[in-house]
């Protein structure tokens, strides 16, 4: 069962790091969105229901929402 | 170059944070003494059966009220820097694309069931895992839903700001009531406790959870109307 | 002991993207990068061996649970740091619309 869990970690540091890696903007924002998805799964193998719960609510849906509103008034590409 | 290296000496401290912790900090030891007295005494001094809720809300409940004030003043922030009135907040939104007939019309169904399953998590926030916190998120969720789906939606931003004002008024008025009932100090427990596994139980916990889940929700829902509202040239293709 | 190293390297990539990165949608997204590597750290320090999670019902006894102190203070830090990620975007919003561009590099004159 520990193998399940080296394998959503190296998920999340992949995706973090090519998050912040990309160039293009939209991309970037939905990849940390599913960084934090992960990690909220994490946190269910760590034996705490609240935290995981609280982090996909806010984490991963209310933030994502806010950076996407964000990225689309602003450039939507450019380093 | 000074930002490399400034990069490097963090780093360092970094690793060095690492082995630290992997000496005095073993993974997987026992409860500290706080942690095992709380779940020791939760029961019989709460009747909550969610040991975090009841940390949150009764151990620990002036904490919470000072979380409640900074989401207030981020939310006031946010309102201060992107104002617009509420005429001009209706002329600004002409979309270019009309979503779908089955996405409008779909959303307007759903929605009803997104605000029953928010209050239900918020009800019973002392027996399952759930609350306030996640409650409200969802509600606010289900607002974003329909902000998505029909470009004239447009909620009244009085209506909130009154909702959002009744519920911290009521978290603080709870609060004061347990100074002049039995227990003598704020945020006091002064309701019954009952029977733990009813919903009505744990006293004074479900009120200031109900009251944390509307505040928290509305809140949300107002940060995300002026983020939309805002006049901006949408960059890129949608 | 993954689970410790795993948090660190988050804020590790989450310094790197507010210390060396140039647009400001980055700093944020290593803001945020940041806020969730120190969580999970909070979170697995209370962990313990062939615990489970700390909710009573029938079968369950107060010996055989994790902590449940570092997940009350981790709730609370969920929710004010998507509060002052909402802030940190209100700024952004409001830094375009007066300089017409998202490079920290053409921000510099301060104006007394």
């Amino acid at each position: 069962m520990i193998y399940v869990a080296w394998f959503l970690i190296l998920l999340t540091i992949g995706f973090a790091v090519l998050s912040v890696h990309l160039k293009d903007l939209l991309a970037a924002v939905i990849l940390m969105g599913a960084s934090s998805l992960i990690v909220s799964v994490l946190f269910v193998f760590l034996q705490a229901p609240d935290v995981a719960m609280s982090e996909a609510s806010i984490g991963a849906a209310l933030t994502m929402a806010i950076y996407i509103i964000v990225v689309k008034k602003t450039e939507a590409s450019e380093k | 170059m000074t930002r490399s290296i400034v990069y490097s000496v963090f780093l360092a401290l970094i690793v060095a944070v690492v082995l630290v912790f992997l000496v005095a900090f073993p993974f997987g030891q026992n409860k500290m003494g706080v942690g095992q007295y709380y779940l020791d005494n939760t029961v019989k001094q709460t009747g909550a059966e969610n040991v975090v809720t009841a940390i949150t809300l009764e151990y620990r409940g002036f904490d919470t009220l000072g979380e409640v004030t900074v989401l207030f003043a981020a939310a006031t922030g946010v309102s201060l820097l992107l104002y617009l009135t509420d005429e001009e907040k209706k002329r600004r939104r002409n979309p270019r694309v009309q979503p779908n007939f089955v996405v409008r019309v779909g959303s307007r169904i759903i929605f009803p069931f997104v605000v029953l399953f928010g209050l239900y998590i918020i009800v019973h926030g002392h027996l399952t895992p759930g609350g306030g916190f996640q409650g409200g998120a969802i509600i606010a969720s289900g607002v974003l839903m329909l902000y998505l789906a029909n470009p004239d939606m447009h909620v009244s931003r009085n209506n909130l700001l009154i909702t959002e004002g009744l519920a911290g008024l009521t978290y603080v008025l709870l609060g004061t009531a347990g100074l002049f009932t039995a227990g003598r100090s704020f945020l006091a427990n002064f309701l019954p406790l009952g029977t733990p596994g009813l919903v009505l139980s744990a006293g004074i916990l479900l009120p200031l959870y109900i009251a944390v889940g509307v505040k928290v929700g509305s809140e949300f829902s107002g940060i995300i109307d002026d983020l939309f509202s805002q006049a901006g040239e949408t960059g890129g293709e949608a | 002991m993954i689970f410790y190293a795993a948090a660190l390297v988050l804020i590790a990539i989450g310094l790197y993207a507010i210390i060396i990165k140039k647009n400001l949608v980055k700093i944020i997204i290593g803001l945020d990068l940041i806020e969730t590597g120190v969580n999970l750290l909070i979170v697995s320090i209370g962990y313990v061996n062939h615990g489970t999670a700390p909710i009573f019902s029938k079968g369950v006894s107060a010996s055989m649970m994790v902590d449940a102190v570092p997940q009350a203070l981790t709730l609370t830090s969920i929710v004010i740091g998507a509060s002052e990620l909402a802030l940190a975007a209100a700024f952004v919003v409001l830094l375009y619309r007066h300089y017409g561009t998202l490079d920290i590099r053409k921000m510099r004159n301060l104006r007394w």
